[in-house]
């Protein structure tokens, strides 16, 4: 042992010399990745003097352990302190801990593909379940009415649907404005630019009012659902509330159905009016249709009927966009990182399920021919 | 080995008979019998990771086993409706790990959540109920704060008056002293056995931490591979010859119990094969 230890973080070094190589300086991770691997390649020298080595720690045990293995014959180790004897003797052990093959690192396509349809068929199955669960809990709560939570539910009204009301005024009124202008300049190379009333009106009462409110809706609430629950997950004030005796669904998921299939309706009549609104805007701005000319027309094209097309629809995009956040918030375990992601999951299929339940109602409208 | 289960108390208030749980392909528990008695305080006690929680959920009713019984009271409650589960829940207290409050609620809205979901008590009823229980646990000044402004202790310290709101006859503590300072683990200690006492509640505490459990614990049970390993009293246990018991109770890094969680081989991990 050198009397005095040369410093920590002296560069590590290896040189060989005379049938032996000869260690020195610091082998500790720090160190060797600022220096590099000093060993040099090739055949080692069966000699190892570590007498100048100088701090030893895993990751240089483990380039020596490798190097013994490169010499022709059984190292000998020359001035080693006993410390690091232990350390190399450690790296030794484990390192040969060999054991049998573990299953095939690589999966084919097929069984991918396999394994993704059965996770997606479970979670079908599941969010089923959860529908029946929390129907259950709607209908308990409609036959008991007085046990229903006014105040959960008054307070996800307003945040759901009060608070909602300047971004979808806005968006429907912008979605209002593009239609108009998109489809009246087409019209009026025909001169037929009254008919941008029936465009804009149509369509927005058909369809856009309530796709843009339930995806927004989706956005905004749904995600805030699953956070809600997914949070309380996490820290086990779900778990909570079973011991104290009440039904999480209960408190979480009936009040928040009723808010959203309430409120969205209300919320896709005040996106019909901002988009037409915006409609007749652009109408008497670019194409020369007066509010009074739009309004005399609007009251020939727009029956109930239409308008009944674009609410009824909302009722059934607030169930979806309510289960899917509540399911995918109790779906949430572990820890903080899962209601990030489980949120991110509960937009996109909230926004995924919201379009594909429209289209299958367009199919409907159009067989019924409604 | 029912009857050699049962500890020498008169009465026993939660039977577990033959209960066998697993997720997936690991089992938890496999065939394990408890003997709860009324008006004890009983400690059941293994390394992390046997399924301490899991048991008090099954005890609870929040999890179904494969196969055993739990009765509570000679109700077997794996049976029961849901309904009959939820309204004998109401005699159990709970307290959970993190403590779990409400983070919404202030410290009073906490305590008082259970009797303002249970019972049709007058506000001004609710208010002396809610203020004696946080008496009790020594933060009835600390009733305007939320949960986000406790430390540690104390948030464990309300969610213990919030479990003792209905006066439940059984009350289950999930590592109350993991993670705590020694004086409110002190404290704690100190509150579980006087609880449990005063009230004349059963109380049923999982934890790792011999010492404390050992201290105020009646009846020990030693849980380990999915088996009750022992079971006795404190000075029993203290003085069983068995070499796991020896090792757990008196904090030896090896004995029985390997120090490493079963992984896949070590060389494979190293070299990436397995990932």
């Amino acid at each position: 042992m050198p009397d005095a230890p040369p410093e920590p973080l002296a560069p590590p070094l290896a040189e060989c010399q005379a049938g032996r190589v000869r260690l020195a300086g610091a082998w500790t991770v720090t160190a060797l990745s600022a220096h590099g691997d000093p060993l040099p390649a090739g055949e080692l020298p069966t000699c190892f003097d570590a007498s100048a080595l100088g701090a030893l720690d895993t990751t240089g045990a483990l380039l020596l352990v490798h190097a013994e293995g490169r010499c022709a014959g059984a190292v000998a180790w020359e001035g080693l302190r006993d410390e690091h004897a232990e350390l190399l003797d450690l790296v030794r052990r484990h390192r040969h801990a060999a054991a049998p093959h573990a299953d095939a690192a690589s999966v084919g396509v097929l069984a991918l593909l396999g394994r993704d349809t059965c996770r997606r068929l479970a979670e079908a199955r599941d969010i089923l379940a959860f529908l029946g669960e929390a129907c259950v809990a709607c209908w308990r709560a409609l036959l008991l009415p007085h046990r229903l939570r006014l105040t959960p539910l008054l307070a996800n009204v307003q945040r759901a649907g009060f608070e909602a009301l300047p971004i979808v005024g806005l968006l429907s009124f912008l979605m209002g404005i593009v239609i108009a202008y998109q489809g009246g300049q087409q019209l009026r190379t025909y001169g037929a630019s009254l008919f941008v009333v029936d465009l804009v009106t149509l369509t927005m009462l058909r369809e856009m009012a309530v796709i843009l409110t339930a995806i927004i809706v989706a956005g905004r609430t749904g995600s805030a659902y699953t956070a809600q629950i997914g949070t309380m997950r996490v820290t086990e004030e779900i778990d909570a509330l079973r011991t104290i005796g009440i039904r999480p669904l209960d408190l979480l998921v009936v009040p928040k159905i009723f808010a959203l299939v309430l409120v969205l309706p209300l919320l896709t009549v005040y996106a019909d009016m901002m988009g037409v609104f915006g409609g007749m805007f652009i109408a008497d701005l670019m194409f020369g249709v007066s509010f009074t000319e739009f309004l005399q027309r609007l009251e020939q094209v727009v029956s109930l009927r239409h308008f009944l097309v674009g609410v009824g629809k909302a009722p059934v995009f607030a169930l979806l966009i309510a289960l899917v956040g509540c399911y995918q918030g109790f779906k949430v375990s572990g820890g903080a990182d899962a209601v990030g992601r489980q949120t991110t999951v509960s937009v996109v299929q909230a926004i995924f399920l919201v379009i594909v339940v429209d289209a299958a109602f367009s199919v409907l409208f159009s067989a019924l021919r409604v | 080995m029912p009857d050699s289960a049962s500890p020498r108390f008169a009465e026993v208030l939660v039977r577990v008979r033959g209960l066998r749980f697993s997720r997936g392909t690991r089992v938890i528990f496999d065939g394990i019998d408890l003997d709860i008695p009324r008006g004890r305080v009983t400690a059941i006690m293994g390394p992390s990771g046997t399924g301490k929680t899991t048991l008090l959920k099954l005890i609870g009713g929040q999890l179904r086993p494969q196969a055993g019984s739990v009765e509570i009271g000679g109700t077997a409650i794996h049976a029961l409706s849901r309904s009959e589960l939820f309204e004998l829940r109401k005699g159990i207290g709970m307290l959970f790990q993190s403590g779990a409050l409400f983070t919404g609620l202030s410290v009073f809205e906490n305590v008082a959540f259970p009797l303002r979901e249970h019972t049709r008590l007058p506000e001004s009823l609710i208010r002396t109920l809610v203020l004696m229980k946080l008496e009790s646990v020594g933060l009835r000044g600390a009733r305007q704060l939320m949960p986000s402004e406790l430390s540690g202790g104390m948030a464990r310290r309300v969610a213990l008056a919030r479990a003792i709101a209905l006066d439940p006859a059984l009350i289950m503590y999930d590592e109350p002293f993991t993670g705590q300072d020694p004086i409110s683990m002190g404290v704690l200690v100190k509150l579980i056995r006087l609880l449990n006492d005063a009230l004349g509640m059963t109380s049923i505490v999982v934890s790792h931490d011999v010492k404390e459990a050992a201290s105020i614990a009646d009846y020990l049970y030693l849980i380990s591979g999915g088996q009750v390993v022992a079971h006795g009293t404190p000075a029993e246990l203290e003085r069983a010859d068995s070499d796991w018991v020896d090792q757990f109770m008196h904090g030896l890094p090896d004995g029985p119990v390997p120090f490493h969680y079963p992984a896949p081989a070590y060389a494979d991990d190293l070299l990436g094969g397995a990932g």
